[in-house]
């Protein structure tokens, strides 16, 4: 049986546990806690460790979905997650212009541990105060080659395209070798 | 969709370089704790600015920038106070009281000051809409935003987001290619000037601080400046090795043909779902 993974990482409430959950098989294992801090209340839980999603491909192939702490303090997780990656996904919140920033920061870290293909996804697309995809490009300082692609993480097609495109992204990238 | 959040969030400096990168058109409406800013963009230009609690019509504008005498100003108040400032502009150029170069420089002047103040606002709610049309009545300017974008970031002392802005010291920058940017437009400080003749993507960036003898702060602040004006980009060294790919160690023992097999049953089965 052969396992390959992909990581989700993004900022704090990006919604990476959710985009797991929509398409993983099994329940996904969540390493969740209360949140204490006043400033990080938008939510009553977060990952502390890991989220983890499996999805079976065949008899021998399984994919494995990892889903990465957000919070900064829990960083030491990323190096180990990242390990023998397959490509990453980064999910940002689309509503929350704050946490731009940070996305930033967390993409070049991921591509300094291991320089795999990568996706970006623009979470919550659906919803009113959701920033412009142009817009997010700019702000998040993307070249014109990585890919922003709108999300929802709840909506399962949504969440299939995000992982498709990466997937082509790793065949491109097979092929270009 | 939505282009709106809080300055605390998303400052001046970088809103003003998302509008001048996207080329935008609209009003951006800024509401601080005291006053409302409406700010209009043409193409990504600055092209009007005014704040709630200040006046900005055309006369109270040329008065304070003394192109208007006391008498002239209270004439124009009394006769001509329900004009707009298209009509003014046009009856002083017509009458030869001011040339429109005047007008223009004053206009422009009284612009890029009610921005320049934004920049000492912390917090405000923001929201830019692109659908607003030109402020009724205003003579519009083509005002270029690099330089505002710089002095803005010359106003940002904070090495935390300085250093998630620029994390590694180990890139170089290099030149944008973008069209309508010309460095010779810019009113640049000699600090800033010094950096930009190093630019050039064989030197780092911790290479142009020790030829320039900048700390850590000095050297980011001055890159993020140039950075959200668009006129350079973040590259790795060229003599640099980039990074192996690690597809080979997700992959590791496979044939190209057999990883390209593997990748299309993950395809295949993520169709599938």
């Amino acid at each position: 049986m052969q396992t390959v993974k992909i990581v989700v990482t993004g900022p704090f409430n990006a919604g990476k546990t959710a985009f797991i959950q929509t398409v993983s098989e099994i329940d996904v294992v969540a390493t969740e806690r209360k949140i204490t801090s006043e400033a990080e209340k938008v939510k009553d839980t977060t990952t502390v460790a890991m989220d983890f999603g499996r999805i079976t491909v065949d008899e021998d192939l399984v994919l494995y979905l990892f889903g990465t702490p957000g919070q900064r303090r829990f960083d030491f997780m990323w190096e180990i997650l990242s390990e023998g990656m397959l490509g990453f996904i980064v999910l940002v919140d689309s509503t929350r212009p704050e946490t731009f920033r940070e996305a930033r920061s967390i993409l070049e870290t991921f591509r300094a541990y291991a320089p795999t293909p990568y996706v970006v996804a623009a979470n919550k697309q659906d919803l009113p105060e959701a920033w412009d995809l142009d817009d997010m490009r700019i702000a998040l300082r993307l070249p014109p080659e990585v890919p922003l692609l709108p999300c929802v993480a709840t909506d399962k097609e949504s969440v299939k395209n995000v992982l498709l495109e990466l997937l082509y992204r790793i065949l491109e990238e097979i092929e270009a070798q | 969709m939505a282009l709106k959040g809080n300055l605390r969030d998303f400052s001046v400096t970088q809103l003003l370089n998302l509008i001048n990168l996207a080329r935008k058109t609209g009003m951006l409406r800024v509401r601080g704790p005291e006053a409302q800013a409406s700010i209009y963009f043409r193409e990504g230009k600055l092209a009007y600015a005014g704040l709630s609690h200040e006046a900005n019509d055309l006369a109270t504008i040329l008065y304070r920038d003394k192109r208007l005498t006391s008498g002239q100003y209270r004439i124009l108040r009394e006769r001509a106070g329900q004009m707009t400032d298209k009509a003014l502009g046009l009856l002083l150029v017509n009458g030869g009281y001011l040339s429109q170069e005047d007008i223009l420089h004053s206009l422009q002047a009284f612009y890029v000051d009610v921005v320049k103040r934004l920049f000492a606002w912390a917090e405000g709610y923001f929201e830019f809409d692109a659908k607003a049309p030109p402020p009724a009545g205003k003579i519009l300017t083509r005002i270029d935003l690099e330089n505002l974008i710089i002095e803005g970031a010359r106003h940002l002392r904070e090495w935390e987001q300085l250093q998630d802005e620029i994390p590694d010291l180990d890139m170089a920058l290099k030149f944008v290619d973008r069209p309508g940017t010309n460095l010779r437009n810019l009113n640049l400080s000699v600090e800033e000037w010094r950096v930009v003749s190093y630019i050039n993507p064989k030197n780092t960036i911790r290479q142009i601080a020790r030829a320039t003898k900048m700390n850590d702060l000095e050297i980011r602040r001055i890159v993020y400046g140039l950075l959200q004006a668009g006129l350079v980009e973040l590259v790795r060294p060229e003599r640099a090795v980039a990074p192996k790919r690690q597809i080979h160690t997700a992959l590791e023992g496979k044939t190209k043909e057999e990883q390209r097999s593997l990748v299309n049953r993950l395809i295949s089965r993520i169709r599938g779902l």
